[in-house]
């Protein structure tokens, strides 16, 4: 593996999830908007997603 | 800054990256700690405004329509006749019709018709009888929002508060760029609870700010974006509004107001298909002194937020010029539901509250974390100096 190669991945590894969740916010917010109620429902999954991330480390602290 | 040395290797790059890195770190350090306390303000008023609806239900200042399911709506002039006599001496400003209540018209009457927003005052009539609901726009939940919107500072506070806006913005972007050298060897959401308790913290600060970054970005930016309302419209009443009343140029404003029954008519046949928001009094802020200006919006979601102006002759309601609002304006008009977080039902509210705690949380971990900081700088300080006199 090359220097390069093995920074790129740490970089995916890095801000590959951060920029997942970020996308969904951002889709999440517009779909509310342009959707109607299909995109009302996409926007609870979307937007929250950042929260379920947060709940789901902090659980895992709780009952490690 | 002992974090940051650890992060580089001891080569002339690694040199460079803990110069970019430390200029980083100074971004983000003192733009987070001059917009702190701002910006702690903004997010605990933010948080009853996301439910100001439901909080002013719940005390009462919340106005309640009269049943009268199938009934029709009585023509809009006798509101207005109904919102005069409630306020003597008073001139009209602004009739408005809320897409969410369809059974109840909003009046706005002031002490003329360029009176200032805080000299306003708002009632609710019920639309089939025309009785009195009460005011709007009163209670606890006003001083939650003026503080929230200028400090009761007027446009200087909003200004203001429009900067500390931007500040949080480079703050965000600043903390993106340091959270690769901070968790470049960690896995994503590692939480080291077993280290001390800064460590820790520092983890959750990482974490709750890189996952919330595009929500925090886009509510700051449009946050910022909404500050600066009052200027859009006077571009826009500068340009565009100018521009659309040209002719009257000169003429005196109309001696008799046309009834509002034949503005709401006429404003509807040059709008097909679309509905009236609210319809601004000549002489107020968003029209000409010879015109009302009707504004339209449509039925979808996004429609429903882009209004569109149909100016109408103050004397005989006769359409003058109807148009589509500048990008600008659009633009604003936009901000505000993903500003507000008001789009998408109850749910997308209890989202929008939980990210605005989050938000909290990262601002005072923030905080936390500095003063830790130098408290161990200042300790290892007086270690140093305690070790020669030994």
């Amino acid at each position: 593996m090359t220097a390069s190669s093995g920074r790129s991945q740490r970089w995916i590894a890095v801000f590959g999830a951060p920029i997942v969740l970020g996308v969904l916010s951002m889709v999440g917010l517009l779909a509310a908007l342009l959707l109607g109620d299909v995109g009302r429902y996409l926007s609870w999954l979307m937007v929250g997603a950042p929260v379920l991330v947060i709940a789901w480390a902090w659980l895992r602290l709780r009952f490690r | 800054m002992s974090q940051l040395v650890s992060v580089t290797n001891g080569d002339g790059e690694g040199r460079l990256k803990a110069r970019t890195i430390r200029v980083w770190s100074l971004v983000h350090t003192w733009t987070s700690l001059i917009s702190t306390v701002f910006l702690l303000l903004l997010c605990l008023t933010g948080l009853p405004l996301i439910f100001h609806h439901e909080i002013d239900e719940v005390l009462g200042y919340a106005p309640q329509p009269e049943a009268a399911a199938g009934r029709p709506a009585l023509p809009p002039q006798q509101i207005v006749q109904a919102a005069l006599a409630a306020d003597p001496g008073r001139v009209m400003q602004y009739v408005s019709w809320d897409k969410d209540e369809p059974g109840i018209v909003m009046a706005f009457t002031n002490n003329a018709p360029d009176g200032k927003p805080d000299n306003a005052t708002v009632r609710a009539f019920d639309a089939v009888t025309a009785k009195p609901l009460g005011l709007v726009g009163v209670g606890p939940i006003l001083i939650v929002l003026k503080l929230h919107t200028d400090m009761f500072a007027g446009q200087p506070g909003k200004l203001f508060l429009g900067g500390i806006g931007l500040l949080f913005a480079v703050a965000i972007i600043s903390g993106v760029v340091l959270y690769w050298p901070f968790t470049r060897r960690l896995r994503f959401a590692t939480i080291r609870d077993r280290s001390a308790r800064r460590v820790a913290w520092l983890d959750w600060h990482n974490l709750i700010g890189v996952v919330t970054v595009v929500w925090a970005l886009v509510v700051g930016l449009t946050g910022v974006i909404n500050t600066w309302a009052e200027l859009m419209l006077s571009q826009w009443k500068a340009n565009e509004l100018a521009e659309m009343v040209k002719p009257y140029a000169g003429k005196p404003p109309p001696a008799k107001l046309a009834s509002l029954d034949q503005v709401v008519t006429e404003a509807k046949q040059a709008a097909p298909g679309m509905e009236i928001a609210f319809i601004a009094y000549p002489g107020t802020p968003f029209t000409s002194s010879h015109h009302y200006a009707a504004f339209m919006r449509g039925d979808t979601p996004l429609t429903s937020r882009l209004l569109k102006p149909v100016l109408l002759d103050g004397e005989t309601a006769e359409v003058s010029d109807t148009r589509a609002l500048p990008a600008y304006l659009q633009a604003l008009l936009i901000s505000q539901p993903l500003h507000f977080g008001d789009y998408g039902g109850m749910p997308l509210k209890i989202i929008w509250a939980v990210l605005d705690i989050l938000t909290i949380l990262v601002i005072g971990s923030g905080l936390y974390l500095w003063l830790a900081r130098r408290r161990k700088r200042a300790r290892a300080t007086a270690v140093a100096h305690a070790v020669p006199a030994q």
